[in-house]
């Protein structure tokens, strides 16, 4: 009986796929940078990432006999294996790619529901489990080899890179971050273990170790703003968690800068960038009010820096995350909007009577 | 004047070019007029009139029932036909009492009464005229305009509010009614203004409607009532948030903005007001926008309440392209109906012919948690949460979201890009609770008419049994003293001289005395026991 | 390793011993839930739960033997209140509202026998002999014992026709999850 259709009769111009089109689209440009810098292999990791994703979502929706094609479709799959592959080495195995993915969207995702169930960033929890189980292979990074250099893999070196665990000499390489904390168990000071080893500008540019697509910190910059001017995600989570970094910086290395990075040094290293523009600002596992996604994104910047200075890892940003989303019921719990005739408690607002003049 | 900024809000496309530019025309009289008795919140008006009857234009048909609700007048001269159910115009498609009306083509008006001066009646007389006019709000909620103003006149009016907001696409009737009848519309709003003694008065415009914000400034100059721009959003015409952004006030919750001295009343019905006080005639059309990318030629038409909403289209120049959803109202809060037979009513402000392009629907997706739905929510609530709680039948932990503080505005559905449908799930939600407000009231009833039954039976048992003992013992005592009589008797029977001195037994005595019809000792016995009964 | 052996049997002991102390000491003794239970429900003895009376039903749900959606006239109303009171999760879908039947008389076969007026356990039936009867739908909670005396199945349970004041908007169908 019921075919008559609730009100509203109009609608936005907005759906699902186009939101996590979007989000891709921001993410174009770091994502072909990094391509770009680390050639072939980079490409393989990144398209087996997004294929076993895929195939990973479809055996489990053939499981639960649900529907194939509009799930596969809805781009989110697609999109938590895009940020796994740029965070991950690339000149990574095959192998590394498809358990990471598999992981994220089945374990960490399908499992809970579903979209929009999971409590913990599937992306991120991916990385995890393939750090603590494979610290060799995820911590193997290689220096930049752009097309023409001369250690860059031509397409069957690639291959062989990524399914045959092709060694070429001399390009292993320590990360930013891998580098100091290993000089500091080796009782040397910061200055000296970054002398020769960072270089600000080169850092700026991504022309350096590290992550498929973490080095372009810039372009992960303006692809962040994009988003924002678009209205897909807001300033609060990125800004809080850049300062939640910066402050706690800015403070220690004034006090003690033999020991202590900078805040130029943190912005520009490790996944903080990605971290800070499209890892927190996943929709499904961050808090539903602006005051709630800036606590969110300060306990994600302080809990990495934290991690990165005193923690066990050189990298911090993955668990800081999880973290984080562990904390986002309570954040949701706390931190409600003001709902309107009503005070900061819920409670009805006063009526004052208006006095009549007889 | 310094404006406060409303919280959360959506633009969608206006659409309004569609028909703003359209002058009000009449449509021509119909042959049949169906009046629904329910037109108004409150409870349906009583029919004064029967079936056969003629009534002229203007002539009271049904009276309000109580103060929450409200008269209905003939819209046209013509023969009461019929006094049954007829559709409603509603989702539901359900019956609803009506009034037919076959006009008789002459529409001729009852008498009625111009004033010179409408600002001599006092100002319950005012508020009483408007009543007897069966003048409702007319922006869409269709409150007894009379029952607002004696409430307001009772506990006072700070500030007045005319809501000339129209934030609803496509609809363009208040914008054409301030273009065209700006003189009259100011009138009505200085009657309600005196009717309550209103402070400052205030006129809200959404700056989308410049032709109409000159036309009220222009008829307003020399008064006390002031213009207002709004910027133009929506939900800028909803009470709660046009009052909000005048004068940064907020009505608390489950409050009425008579509880802090405010006063909304829409254009129209300030409109209607002038014709019932001035011209006393009653509220019996109204102007409606008909709109929409089906629709052959939009239009504004001033139309008589009951007029079948087919006749609307087919003046409108009928479906130019295959229609989607046929709406009453505008996009955001307007009702889907399934055909056009039903009449318009007195809160119908648009006839709304979308094509499939226009509601822009697809299926739903799962919730992201996106949370744009709380950045779009005037009110400030969760949609996301509650709408999650609802479907997982939890509706306590929505209510404790503040889901009884819903206006159902549409905004939060409006923008999800999951396109789901949130509102549905508020408005079903609240059908629950009402369902079970009425249930528990019901059964709290019923539970006492059953305790009371059997306590009456418990009662008439005891009593039953109490009877009972009584007339046991009453028995018992009268068989005592049955006995006493009878010894007694016999003494007297063997003192007697009788002729035949034979030794009977005290009944033998009787039996012998009964025979021989001594009375005198019948009645001595006789005698004997009423005192032994009495003592 | 004996220590540790020695320390962790000590602290279970302990432990133990303080569970089965709090075990007697906070010891809640009788049951005056049953008669909230009892307030909760309709009280029209009807017996469609299959308890003897609506102060068996209270016993069994106090027992946790009968599960909350046991009243038919109680409708979704008693369900979540009994839910509420026992602290109980349960599935309401099932449960349909308690105004979703009443008892209506058909005129035309009714012989005015009176069987049914007394025992209507709420007095929503009016009669006398040989008088047709009628029924007093805000009293009537369906609970079906008028249906069950009627010689002629004049009186019988319909369902309520919706009206344009009852009329609800019905449960979003979601196509995928919310």
């Amino acid at each position: 009986m019921n075919a008559i259709a609730h009100s509203p009769h109009a609608h936005a111009p907005v759906t699902i796929n186009k939101v996590m089109g979007t989000v891709m689209l921001a993410l174009t440009p770091a994502t072909l940078f990094g391509f770009w810098l680390y050639g072939w292999p980079a490409i393989n990791i990144w398209a087996i990432s997004l294929l076993a994703a895929l195939l990973g979502e479809a055996f489990v929706l053939r499981l639960q006999q649900r529907a194939i094609r509009p799930v596969l479709l809805d781009g989110s799959g697609i999109l938590t294996a895009w940020l796994l592959a740029l965070s991950l080495p690339p000149w990574a195995p095959w192998w590394i790619a498809v358990l990471g993915s598999l992981f994220a969207v089945i374990l960490a995702k399908q499992l809970y529901g579903g979209l929009g169930q999971n409590p913990f960033n599937p992306a991120m929890a991916a990385r995890v489990m393939l750090l603590i189980s494979f610290p060799m292979e995820m911590t193997t990074w290689v220096a930049p080899a752009p097309p023409g250099s001369v250690h860059a893999p031509g397409w069957l070196d690639g291959l062989a890179v990524t399914f045959a665990a092709f060694q070429v000499d001399g390009m292993a390489s320590a990360s930013l971050l891998g580098h100091v904390k290993t000089e500091f168990t080796r009782g040397i000071e910061l200055q000296q273990a970054l002398s020769g080893f960072y270089a600000p500008l080169d850092a700026l540019w991504g022309n350096r170790a590290g992550s498929l697509g973490e080095t372009a910190a810039l372009f992960l910059l303006a692809g962040g703003l994009f988003l924002i001017a678009k209205r897909i995600i807001t300033w609060h989570a990125p800004v809080a968690m850049l300062l939640g970094v910066l402050i706690p910086a800015l403070i220690f290395s004034a006090v003690n800068p033999a020991h202590y990075a900078g805040p130029l040094y943190h912005l520009l290293s490790g996944g903080l960038m990605l971290g800070a523009f499209f890892i927190i600002t996943d929709p499904v596992t961050s808090p539903n009010t602006a005051s709630g996604q800036f606590i969110f994104g300060l306990g994600c910047g302080l809990l990495t820096w934290i991690i990165r200075t005193w923690g066990g890892y050189p990298e911090g940003v993955a668990f800081a995350v999880l973290l984080m989303n562990a904390a986002t019921p309570v954040i949701d719990h706390y931190v409600k909007p003001r709902i309107y005739g009503r005070n900061r408690k819920g409670v009805s607002l006063s009526i004052e009577p208006v006095k009549k003049e007889s | 004047m310094k404006l406060f900024t409303l919280r959360g809000g959506v633009h969608p496309e206006g659409r309004k070019a569609l028909s703003a530019d359209m002058p009000i025309r009449s449509v021509p009289l119909p042959a049949r007029l169906f009046v629904p008795l329910q037109q108004h919140i409150g409870a349906p008006a009583t029919p004064v009139v029967s079936v056969g009857d003629h009534v002229l234009k203007g002539q009271l048909i049904a009276s309000a029932q109580g103060a929450v609700s409200s008269a209905i007048h003939a819209p046209t001269s013509g023969r009461v036909v019929a006094l049954g159910d007829y559709i409603a115009p509603h989702a539901s498609g359900l019956p609803v009492p009506t009034i037919t009306l076959d006009s008789d083509g002459e529409n001729r008006w009852v008498a009625t009464q111009t004033l010179d001066d409408p600002f001599e009646l006092s100002m319950e007389e005012i508020a009483a005229r408007v009543g007897a006019a069966g003048i409702v709000g007319l922006g869409g909620a269709t409150f007894p305009a009379a029952l607002k103003l004696n409430l307001s006149r009772n506990s006072g009016v700070k500030t007045l509010i005319i809501n000339g907001g129209e934030c609803e696409p496509y609809l363009t009737c208040d914008d054409r009614l301030m273009r065209e009848r700006a003189v009259q519309i100011v009138e009505g709003i200085r009657l309600i203004a005196y009717a309550v003694a209103a402070k400052e008065v205030l006129v809200g415009i959404e700056d989308n409607k410049p032709e109409a914000i000159k036309a009220m400034q222009e008829a307003v100059r020399g008064s006390e009532v002031r213009v207002v721009v709004m910027p133009s959003m929506y939900p800028m015409g909803s009470e709660k948030q046009i009052i909000q952004v005048l004068t940064g006030n907020e009505i608390p919750a489950g409050g009425r903005p008579a509880d802090i001295g405010m006063l909304v009343h829409n254009v129209a019905t300030a409109y209607a007001v002038q014709q019932a006080i001035r011209y006393g005639r009653p509220l019996l059309s109204r102007i409606v926008t008909v709109s929409g990318g089906a629709i052959s030629k939009p239009c504004n038409l001033e139309v008589l309440v009951g007029t079948p909403v087919q006749e609307l289209i087919e003046f409108a120049g009928g479906y130019a392209l295959p229609v989607a959803r046929l709406v009453l109202g505008g996009p955001m809060m307007g009702q889907q109906i399934s055909h056009a037979r039903v009449p318009v009513v007195k809160g119908t402000s648009g006839v709304l012919a979308l094509t499939a392009a226009e509601t822009g629907q697809t299926l739903p997706s799962p919730c992201i948690r996106c949370s744009t739905c709380v950045r779009a929510c005037p009110v400030g609530l969760l949609p996301l949460e509650m709408a999650a709680h609802i479907r997982a039948t939890d509706l306590s932990a929505a209510v404790a979201l503040g889901l009884k503080d819903c206006i159902a505005c549409g905004s939060c559905s409006y923008v999800c890009p999951a396109h789901i449908p949130l509102v549905h799930y508020f408005n079903f939600a609240k059908g629950e609770l009402m369902e079970q407000e009425r249930g528990k009231l019901k059964l709290a009833a019923t539970k006492k008419l059953a305790d009371e039954r059997l306590e009456r039976i418990q009662r008439i048992e005891r009593e039953r049994q109490e009877a009972a003992a009584k007339r046991k013992a009453a028995r018992e005592a009268r068989e005592r003293n049955k006995a006493a009589a009878v010894d007694e008797l016999s003494c007297l029977v063997r003192s007697l001289p009788l002729s035949d001195p034979l030794p009977l037994t005290g009944e033998e005595a009787i039996e012998a005395l009964r025979g021989s019809q001594v009375n005198e000792l019948a009645a001595k016995q006789a005698a004997t026991q009423t005192i032994t009964e009495a003592a | 390793m004996i220590t540790a052996i020695a320390s962790l049997t000590v602290l279970g002991t302990i432990l133990g011993l303080i569970l089965g102390v709090a075990a007697r000491v906070f010891r809640v003794e009788g049951n005056p839930l049953v008669a909230e239970l009892v307030d909760i429900l309709p009280g029209s003895q009807c017996g469609q739960c299959g308890f003897p009376g609506c102060a068996g039903a209270a016993q069994a749900l106090a027992e946790g033997s009968a599960p909350v959606t046991l009243c038919p006239p109680g409708g979704r109303a008693v369900a979540i209140a009994l839910a509420a009171k026992l602290g109980v999760d349960a599935d309401f879908s099932g449960v349909k509202e308690s105004a979703s039947l009443i008892a209506e008389i058909k005129e035309e076969i009714c012989i005015g026998c009176t069987r049914c007026f007394k025992v209507c356990p709420t007095d929503a039936i009016m009669g006398a002999a040989q008088q047709i009867h009628a029924v007093f739908r805000e009293a009537c909670t369906a609970c079906g014992k008028c249906e069950q005396v009627c010689p002629t199945e004049s009186i019988r349970l319909q369902p309520v026709m919706v009206t344009l004041q009852s009329w609800r908007w019905n449960k979003p169908v979601a196509g995928e999850a919310i």
